[in-house]
């Protein structure tokens, strides 16, 4: 598949991760179906990737692709997942242990889920800290100390179980964890979905600053893109399996390519201006089993015409990248 | 209400103090747990109500309350002026719940998922249309359905729920409820578990249903920006008490409650430029057991004054037909306590 990489698209620092035609499969009765496919991605050091789409588009499965964390049915048939210059796909389960939480860790979206119920905060703390390798009881201790202290967590709740503190509170435990060491990359699938909008634009902000000033990369997946709106360098959006845009954050709201993120943009309800009347997009996402042969988007799409009967590549829109035959440059030519 | 004459001046539904409380903390503790204390309003026909608020603020209680599943601690339900206290016997409950029926959060929860689309739809219309006869229930929910954007999905009634997606759920949620012909719909979250390209679709149902059959709806949501899309008024919920309420527009442009005001400043808007207002916010809402008198958002509001510690505020309209449970919204408004006294201390 041929693939553009304007200057401006790819991350502004050296990456850390390079993602490359990654491919993953569920097997199911009906044979396999390809949940991410051909996905590119390269995140620079400390930049703030966010990805959004809708359930279903697979924006998961890549995130616990490029974890390693995929569990039968669900397996990477192809590609890689370059990560401090190795690949993740080919390690051993014991490197791969090396390497999470130490520079590579996971923020799951339901941290009442991902933490233990019947263990305090601290010994869940010590669980990781012990697992690499660390044995002074007060070397953990402080550091568990100091990263509750990072996300504004008292150290009292050291002794706290997960069902003691609030949604925001265990959230921000889990991200904590996190950063017991000091991460290149943390990975989050949608930490904040389970927060109200006080909560969760307080999360936010917190995130960012932890980011900032402790210089780690993330990769964010939601489903709400006005929520990353703010707060990513880079955005990728998906749609069925693909990524259908990438670009800088500002570009794509500002002038997205791709005819999907247009319809994401305008299913937003703004909170200030006129209240215009909005649509929506009209559809639903297609069967993966059989996907469309041509562009996925165009059963749905408002500008369908001839050319989208094969799948489009990413082209350069000026601004972002978009796969969507309206920017092939030979139109875009005749279009002039 | 077939049974009784209508009270064509009362509101189609009113609240008046109404209050529920839970016992928390085991059978010695006797703790109590303030979900909704003192919350009065009205809901008049043709209209959409938003309340809002964050995750524990009383929201789904008083879903409940409406829907007679709690019975309030004190405080009354007036339907069409008549106390829900009053009604005993099941024609009357049946005739109230056809009127007012709810449209629950999560699709994949709320529906059968043994039995086809079509069961839900016509054991509401032999139960509350006593009007269809049953050879005419099948046309009676052909119609329904189509009605709600259904009649695309080929022989949706045959279906099973899980042949549908999370948006056809939630319209089948709908329908059912449409079945009875309501008066007022209670709907409890009913967009926050869809996809945003589907939300908006069932947004505009609401408002369909509104302007086309005259229901009102209650819609209790915490995404602020789809309150301001469809309702016509807004009521803001915090700890358990209303402390703002007035037509949407008004209150999400000018809020006086410093928490709607919080609230509003939170919300993700990609078109605004980003302000930092919120950094410092961290706080977390109050549990409200056993409460001391005094505005439950004092610990966290930028202009809390002495009175806020020790005085509840009420629920006072400032401007017209736009209150809100503010001492200090109140004083510059000229009412209130902290007005009176200072006028008395001048």
């Amino acid at each position: 598949m041929p693939s553009v990489q304007p200057s401006e698209t790819a991350p502004a620092t050296e990456p850390i991760l390079r993602v490359r035609n990654l491919d993953i499969d569920y097997d199911t009765a009906a044979g396999p179906v390809r949940a991410v496919e051909s996905f590119n991605l390269d995140v620079g050091r400390g930049e703030f990737v966010g990805v959004v789409g809708e359930s279903g588009c697979g924006k998961s499965t890549m995130l616990f692709g490029i974890a390693q964390l995929l569990t039968p049915p669900a397996r990477i048939s192809g590609g890689t997942v370059e990560f401090n210059g190795a690949d993740l796909v080919t390690m051993t389960q014991r490197e791969l242990s090396a390497t999470r939480w130490q520079s590579l860790s996971v923020v799951m979206q339901s941290a009442m889920n991902a933490m233990n119920p019947v263990k305090q905060l601290a010994a869940q703390y010590e669980d990781v800290m012990r697992a690499h390798g660390e044995r002074s009881a007060k070397v953990i201790r402080d550091r568990s100390v100091e990263v509750l202290r990072l996300v504004g967590i008292d150290k009292e709740h050291l002794a706290s179980y997960p069902h003691q503190l609030s949604g925001g509170m265990r959230q921000r435990a889990m991200i904590a964890m996190a950063l017991l060491f000091t991460p290149d990359l943390v990975i989050m699938d949608e930490p904040t979905s389970a927060l109200d909008v006080v909560a969760q634009r307080s999360l936010m902000i917190q995130i960012k600053e932890l980011q900032q000033r402790l210089g780690f990369a993330v990769i964010f997946v939601t489903h709400d893109m006005s929520l990353v709106s703010h707060f990513s360098d880079r955005l990728v959006v998906m749609y069925a399996a693909k990524a259908v845009e990438i670009g800088p954050t500002r570009d794509v709201f500002a002038d997205p390519g791709h005819p999907y993120t247009r319809g994401l943009l305008d299913a937003f309800p703004s909170i200030k201006g006129p209240r215009v009347p909005l649509t929506g997009i009209p559809g639903s996402p297609p069967n993966l089993l059989h996907p469309p042969t041509g562009c996925r988007f165009a059963p749905r799409c408002p500008h369908r015409f001839e050319a989208c009967d094969t799948p489009p590549p990413l082209f350069d829109t000026g601004s972002t990248l978009a796969a969507c035959h309206l920017h092939e440059p030979a139109r875009v030519e005749v279009l002039r | 209400m077939t049974t009784t004459p209508m009270n064509e001046a009362a509101p189609l539904l009113q609240a008046r103090h109404l209050t529920r409380h839970f016992k928390v903390g085991g059978a010695i503790a006797r703790k109590s747990l303030h979900a909704v204390d003192d919350v009065s309003f009205t809901i008049g026909s043709r209209e959409i109500v938003a309340l809002v608020g964050e995750s524990g603020s009383g929201k789904s209680t008083i879903a409940r309350l409406l829907a007679r599943v709690y019975k309030p601690t004190s405080g009354e339900i007036y339907y069409q002026g008549r106390p829900l206290s009053g009604i005993r016997a099941r024609r009357d409950v049946l005739a109230y719940r056809s009127d007012v029926p709810m449209v629950f959060q999560d699709p994949f929860a709320s529906l059968n998922p043994a039995y086809r689309v079509s069961h839900g739809i016509m054991r509401g219309l032999a139960l509350h249309r006593p009007d269809v006869p049953r050879t005419a229930r099948r046309a009676e929910a052909e119609r329904i359905v189509a009605q709600l954007g259904l009649d695309g999905v080929g022989d949706v009634l045959d279906r099973y729920p899980y042949e549908l997606s999370g948006g056809q759920r939630q319209r089948v949620g709908f329908a059912q409820a449409l079945a009875y012909q309501p008066r007022l719909i209670i709907a409890d979250e009913p967009v926050s578990m869809l996809d945003v390209s589907v939300r908006i679709g069932l947004l505009n149902l609401m408002a369909k249903l509104r302007d086309e059959e005259g229901v009102s709806l209650l819609y209790i949501t915490h995404d602020i920006a789809s309150a301001r899309y469809i309702a016509d008024r807004i009521m803001v919920m915090y700890a358990g008490h209303l402390v703002e309420s007035g037509p949407v527009d008004t209150v999400l442009q000018a809020p006086k409650h410093p928490y709607t005001q919080m609230l509003v400043g939170a919300v993700p808007d990609p078109r605004a430029p980003l302000s930092a207002s919120l950094a410092t916010d961290r706080a977390e809402p109050p549990r409200v057991i056993d409460p001391a008198p005094g505005c439950r958002f004092r610990q966290r509001c930028p202009l809390a004054v002495d009175a806020c510690g020790h005085v509840t505020p009420d629920l006072v309209e400032l401007a017209p037909r736009h209150s809100a449970a503010c001492h200090v919204a109140a004083a510059a408004a000229g009412v209130g306590e902290l007005a009176v006294s200072a006028r008395g201390s001048a």
